[in-house]
């Protein structure tokens, strides 16, 4: 029998520490739904998503009652609809996105993910008729999820796309504004997008994956804080390794959960992805691991290195506890969904030029963060541009979703309730990014993409 | 098929009692047990085999913890996979 101890330690992190399966996400391919007959594409998409992931929601049921460990989000990620509907209009785009809107609430899921395009090159007509079409689809559904690639290390930085979805989340933010912008929490833009990232909003089935497949993302930001804290002061040798230990613990769970998830649905386990995501419940924020480690507020000096740090452990703690690794694998910084960054958001300690120096050392980007309703689109993309390019000049992903609220400013607050937290409206600089964004183009690939 | 049955809390007269009646009245077989009191704070942990059980899981798993919010204690049944896969390797 296990050790007591042990036994108690796994107890205690459930009951005191938050840990829980973030989500169990299918990835479900629609390559085998196109037609060139929009109500037949539509019949079709919908029963290829009902069919396939008919059991995803009782099977985690099952599995969360047999392990005792929460599993908070069933989720589905398709192949991007752009691909799919490509002879679409705008309107028939939203009528896609409708469909993924029945089609989710049909299995119960939480959210349907893939309602995007990738664009890191140039742009078809059909994504094109996508993109316009984001602000009406995420303002007439609620699960569903968009993200759209607009750059890749090895394609550079689509600057025309930059600029367009500047103005599509200004757009999306008017369309939502009575719900105070929400649509633009459903958006979000990426570089170097992953096919295989489980989490929302930016989950999509990739192209080189099979039919469809079990990715399992795994939480836990309060059992690390935790751990850290019960370590006490020690050099960072030492915390290095409470953070590998604790990230092998957590991550173990996840791959049972994954093996269990893809044995009993009968649908090929994909990945895990490790990555510490935080809730705004108590006790369950990354911000907390780094002021456990020394750190008096998220966000002042040090903490850039703090998160490099913790990032790189769980990795290296994660990898060894898990057959394949995969998505974003990494620590999130999503401010609205963050206790800690919402806390030191509020009291200025933390600032977006901080805030996108942390995203060149953990996953994802610049997430959840609201900034004023009357930003121009041009400084949105101004945002997107720099974030995307720390991406691809470092290889990695990178991803923005802002939410310029419609209707306030600095100073006042916005509530999205459940998951998505709430957050203080953030300041941006004043000065225009205008006639840089209006240039157009592309940004050419980086030298170092020239690996071959 | 083995299952963990965790009971922390307050300390009281009867609480080995109490759980083991309630797994006999399922035909759930005690394999493994072992306690320890720090303090009043009281955990126990059961190893039980749940192949002739009488009842489904989530059923048994509702009745304990049905039994452990009137006497004031948390009790969970989870598979034992949950700990071998954290704790082992």
């Amino acid at each position: 029998m296990v050790n007591i101890n042990d036994i108690l330690e796994t107890v205690n992190m459930i009951k005191q520490e938050n840990l829980d399966i973030r989500t169990i996400t299918m990835g479900i391919s629609l390559f085998d739904c196109i037609s060139d007959d929009q109500k037949r594409l539509e019949t079709k998409i919908y029963d290829k998503i009902t069919k396939s992931a008919e059991n995803l929601v009782s099977t985690a049921d099952h599995l969360e009652t047999k392990y005792g460990i929460p599993i908070i989000n069933k989720r589905v990620s398709v192949t991007p609809i752009s691909l799919i509907g490509a002879n679409a209009d705008k309107d028939g785009y939203v009528r896609l996105a409708q469909v993924l809107e029945r089609a989710a609430d049909q299995v119960g899921i939480n959210f349907i993910g893939g309602y995007g395009a990738l664009v890191q090159k140039g742009m078809t007509k059909g994504a094109a008729n996508l993109i316009d079409s984001i602000p009406e689809a995420l303002a007439t559904t609620n699960k569903v999820c968009s993200s759209i690639n607009v750059a890749s290390t090895k394609a550079g930085i689509n600057m025309d796309a930059v600029a367009r979805m500047g103005e599509i989340m200004k757009q999306t933010a008017y369309l939502t504004r009575d719900k105070d912008s929400i649509g633009c929490a459903k958006l979000v833009v990426f570089a170097n997008i992953p096919e295989d990232n489980p989490f929302m909003a930016g989950a999509i089935h990739g192209m080189g994956e099979s039919d469809t497949v079990i990715n399992v993302g795994v939480s836990g930001p309060g059992v690390v804080a935790s751990a850290i804290k019960r370590e006490g002061f020690c050099d960072f040798s030492q915390l290095a390794d409470v953070i590998k230990k604790t990230a092998f613990k957590i991550t173990r769970v996840g791959q049972l959960i994954a093996y269990e998830a893809s044995k009993k649905l009968n649908t090929p386990y994909g990945i895990i992805d490790l990555s510490l995501a935080p809730t705004p419940a108590v006790g369950d924020s990354v911000a907390r691991i780094l002021e456990n480690m020394g750190l008096e507020r998220c966000g002042t000096h040090g903490t850039t290195a703090a998160l490099a740090m913790l990032n790189d452990a769980v990795k290296k703690g994660g990898v060894m506890a898990s057959s394949h690794v995969g998505g974003l694998s990494g620590a999130f910084i999503p401010v609205s969904e963050d206790a800690g960054m919402i806390e030191a958001a509020e009291m200025g300690a933390l600032s977006i030029e901080k805030l996108e120096a942390m995203t060149a050392v953990c996953s994802v980007g610049l997430d959840m963060i609201a900034v004023p309703g009357d930003t121009s689109a041009s400084t949105l993309s101004g945002i997107i541009a720099d974030e995307i390019a720390i991406g691809v000049i470092n290889n990695k992903t990178t991803a923005v979703r802002l939410i310029p609220v419609h209707g306030k400013g600095v100073g006042e607050s916005v509530e999205f309730g459940g998951l998505l937290g709430h957050a203080p409206i953030m300041k941006l600089s004043e000065y225009s990014s205008e006639e840089f964004i209006k240039r157009g183009g592309r940004i050419p690939a980086p030298i170092h993409s020239l690996r071959n | 098929m083995k299952a963990v049955v965790t009971v922390i809390g307050k300390d009281s007269v009867g609480i080995i009692a109490d759980v083991s009646m309630e797994c006999a009245k399922h035909k759930v077989n005690i394999v493994d047990i072992t306690q320890s009191v720090l303090q009043d704070y009281f955990a126990m942990i059961m190893l039980v085999e749940i192949d002739k059980m009488e009842t489904n899981f989530s059923n048994f798993q509702g009745e304990l913890s049905k039994l452990g919010e009137e006497k004031g204690l948390d009790i969970r049944v989870m598979h034992e996979d949950i700990f071998n896969s954290m704790h082992r390797i």
